[in-house]
């Protein structure tokens, strides 16, 4: 653990001088978000009556707070650890110390889990100040965007390990990332969607995660129990299934 | 001030600040030991079955041209990358199943740098310290002992990226020092800085060398395995060709002296014809001629003494360069 502690406190040393800027956006963009989709779009979209008694404002707070982890996970998972073994190296120089692969692997993620509980904490905090939040179980949705967030970063740790060009990224932004987040429930109930699209939100974590958080902060979208435990248990499998590809991944471009 | 304490305890009673413990050698055991070391890349044999060993406090060099296994050896010494084949073990330990108990115990300057640009210099040395489980107050003194060190002290905040190749070299060889290293690594710890920044590198590297730490570098320089190693092995597509004292070899394959001829247009082969006879061994470049003979001026005379009359005469002292000429018949830097 100890190892592991290590390589979150090197990723802390380097976030010290970006903080700032970082703290900074995570409150300008869901107020910008408030402003721009909730109450301007919200205004049409209230008028037509689509969602009933709901405003459009609170139906996408939840959705976009998980969208915004999907953000924050492809940011940190995607240019940074390619960086890390194409063009800085740091991987490279971290593996001939006494770290194994999955202190390094697990010291980044704990460090991504940090990025996306507190752009969580300050996006629950500005939207409560609109008040767009509406339950107290809204804390709930603290470990919702955190899995959420290991459930993609994992996989695209994989990913970034694998390819040899960064020029794959801006790819996964626009036919992965982009259409998960437009599709996934998250601006319009899925219900809408044809049934081919449909399933492609059912298979995304986003549309999982944002059922849940939905379910915290929106009372009548609330959901069982059972139902809360299978889309979790279903990030949680993207979870796990990514940290093992992203292992098997970072030791065969680091250990050869 | 040293930043070392030596003497060293017993090996088996160190232990890796993270993960394994070491396991126990006898004090005149090899630091490294390999025997028909074999590194395979597919059906590519890029190490092809080495016999090394590495005493305490030696500088041992691995000499050769690019392409001839040295770093796919150094690595797997760093173990960072599994042999195919052999036998290795580093500190009585294996590397296979005690990898992580013996990079506790190795500093690794490797062949392209992977500083973080993200930290500033200091705090390069305190991450890394912090990877070997050394605790952050000490890191933080052992960094600013190693700047002084590597002569890097008014550095310490600043940022990596602009740091010159030779004061990023010598953070990188500070950075292998952090943890005390019981062998430190240095693949081609000089290539691509001018000579200047070269012969500080070689300076501070000489400084560890007389405290008695076990070095172990390769290069595609011979002046530097001349500077600095006690023993070498001559590398050449992944076998060893020769291995002695850098004075041993050039003494076995060369002679004392080398006269360097150069003809202007006139063929060169035809030269080599009509000095035939002359000194111990010719050797034809593509751009001069190379006359091996125990006294050059003697040779250089009896050259103009059979009426030839080079465009450019110079008489030097044997080098590497000229073993590894003699062993594989063709030169380091091409
Ligand atoms: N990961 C790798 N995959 C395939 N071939 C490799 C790999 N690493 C090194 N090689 C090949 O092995 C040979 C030896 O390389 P290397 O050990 O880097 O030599 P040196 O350090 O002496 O220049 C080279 O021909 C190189 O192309
Ligand atoms: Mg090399």
């Amino acid at each position: 653990m100890a190892a592991v502690l290590s390589v979150l406190e090197t990723d802390l040393m380097a976030y010290r001088r970006t903080w700032r800027a970082s703290v900074l956006s995570s409150f300008v963009l869901p107020t910008l978000f408030v402003l721009g989709f909730g109450l301007s779009v919200g205004s049409f979209v209230d008028r037509g009556g689509q969602l009933g008694p709901v405003h459009y404002l609170d139906f996408i707070v939840p959705g976009m707070l998980a969208s915004t982890a999907l953000q924050v996970a492809f940011g940190e998972s995607s240019f940074p650890v390619f960086s890390k073994f194409e063009w800085i190296r740091t991987y490279h120089a971290m593996v001939a110390t006494p770290l194994r692969v999955v202190d390094i692997l697990g010291g980044d993620l704990l460090f991504l889990l940090l990025r996306l509980l507190t752009t969580t904490v300050v996006f629950l905090a500005v939207t409560s100040a609109f008040h767009a939040v509406h339950s107290w179980w809204a804390i709930a949705v603290l470990p919702v965007a955190g899995l959420l967030g290991i459930a993609v970063a994992a996989p695209i740790f994989a990913f970034a390990a694998r390819v040899d060009q960064d020029g794959y990224f801006p790819m996964l932004m626009r036919f992965v990332v982009i259409p998960m987040s437009l599709f996934a429930g998250v601006f319009f109930p899925i219900d809408r969607l044809p049934e081919v699209l449909r399933w492609l939100a059912y298979i995304s974590p986003l549309w999982h995660a944002v059922v849940l958080c939905r379910a915290a902060t929106l009372p009548g979208f609330g959901v069982s129990v059972l139902t809360a435990v299978g889309h979790l248990a279903y990030l949680a499998a993207w979870a796990g299934a990514g940290f093992w590809l992203a292992l098997r991944a970072f030791r065969r471009r680091l250990v050869i | 001030m040293s930043p070392f304490r030596r003497p060293r305890p017993a090996p088996d009673q160190v232990t890796g600040p993270v993960g394994a413990t070491g396991g126990a050698q006898a004090p005149d055991a090899p630091m490294i030991h390999a025997r028909g070391l074999v590194k395979r890349f597919g059906d590519f044999t890029a190490v092809n079955g080495i016999d090394v060993d590495v005493a305490r406090g030696e500088s041992f060099g691995f000499l050769g041209p690019n392409g001839a296994g040295k770093s796919s050896t150094m690595r797997m010494i760093g173990c960072v990358s599994q042999p195919t084949g052999g036998v290795l073990r580093i500190l009585g330990m294996d590397p296979r199943r005690q990898g992580t108990g013996i990079r506790a115990r190795l500093g690794v300057c490797p062949q392209q740098d992977s500083l973080d640009p993200e930290l500033s210099v200091k705090e390069n040395l305190v991450s890394y310290a912090r990877f070997f489980g050394i605790p952050r107050r000490v890191a933080k003194a052992k960094a600013d002992e190693l700047l002084e060190f590597v002569q890097l002290t008014e550095r310490a905040d600043s940022k990596v990226e602009p740091l010159s190749g030779g004061m990023k070299r010598r953070l990188t060889i500070a950075r292998a020092l952090v943890n005390d290293p019981d062998i430190v690594l240095l693949d081609e710890p000089t290539t691509g800085l001018d000579p200047q920044a070269r012969h500080l590198v070689w300076e501070r590297l000489f400084r560890l060398k007389q405290q008695g730490v076990t070095l172990v570098l390769t290069t595609h320089y011979m002046d530097e395995a001349e500077q600095l190693c006690d023993r070498l092995v001559v590398m050449d597509g992944g076998k060893i060709v020769a291995e002695d004292s850098p004075r041993a070899l050039i003494e076995r394959y060369s002679t004392r002296e080398v006269v360097e001829l150069r003809f202007g247009a006139a063929s060169l082969e035809d030269m080599a014809g009509k000095l035939a006879g002359l000194g111990e061994r010719i050797e034809v470049l593509p751009d001069r001629i190379l006359l091996y003979a125990f006294d050059g001026d003697e040779a250089a005379e009896a050259v103009t003494g059979r009426g030839l009359t080079p465009s450019g005469t110079l008489v030097r002292r044997s080098t590497l360069e000229d073993v590894f000429l003699h062993l594989t018949g063709r030169t380091l830097v091409d």
